[in-house]
């Protein structure tokens, strides 16, 4: 089995991929608003990635 | 005389009855759906036909469980102890094993990683749950489309 040596954003960058993709497919009920939804579940994660980076970046001082 | 107390004695409806129960289906109609999506991540979806959907969970969940294992995330075992130690293991265990084949194709061909300390294994970890939890929903999803509440 190959190792996949990932820094923290490119690790949490798949994880909200993959995440995204699963609450897309599963959550609303034709295409359009599946891509919708998967799209914007994809921002707020990857908002939350640079805000509570960005925060804890602060917080250390 | 003392003064009298006036109880309104209608009931008020609540929200909750106001929500109309809908009957269960028969387990014919769907456990194959959620069984198959269990074993197979998407494979439910396949069953009914819903190949694009299926295709897509069935690309998310494995390529994460897979990234999980490259990164050499550790699988839980259901340990007893106290109640954190015990919750956090026996959930992990429980979201593991909804990965279906995948988790028993790992387990069969002797993957056995021990927790180890560096972000990527926890990441790792994390990564093999989380596949587990989002074939849960994957699940939901193909009962509900098989139980005729969902296209």
């Amino acid at each position: 089995m190959p190792k996949l040596n990932l820094s923290h954003f490119e690790a949490a960058f798949l994880f909200a991929l993959f995440s995204s993709v699963v609450m897309g497919v599963v959550t609303k009920r034709n295409d359009r608003d599946r891509l919708h939804y998967g799209l914007y579940t994809f921002a707020c994660f990857l908002l939350a990635l640079f805000g509570i980076g960005w925060l804890m970046y602060l917080g250390h001082g | 005389m003392p003064p009298r107390l006036l109880v309104h004695s209608k009931k008020v409806p609540m929200a909750k009855e106001k929500e109309q129960k809908q009957p269960m289906p028969p387990v014919g109609t769907w456990a194959p759906a959620v069984a198959l999506g269990w074993l197979v991540p998407g494979g439910g979806h396949f069953l009914l036909k819903r190949n694009g959907r299926g295709a897509l969970l069935f690309a998310a969940v494995t390529s994460m469980f897979l990234c999980g294992l490259m990164m050499q995330g550790a699988m839980f075992q259901p340990q007893s102890g106290d109640l954190l130690t015990t919750l956090i293991n026996t959930g992990g265990f429980v979201g593991d094993v909804c990965s279906g084949i995948l988790y028993l194709l790992s387990v069969w061909f002797g993957y056995n990683v021990p927790d180890m300390p560096g972000h990527v294994h926890d990441y790792g970890t994390k990564f093999l749950v989380t596949a587990g939890l989002l074939n849960v929903l994957a699940m939901v999803d193909a009962y509900e489309i098989a139980s005729g509440r969902k296209d």
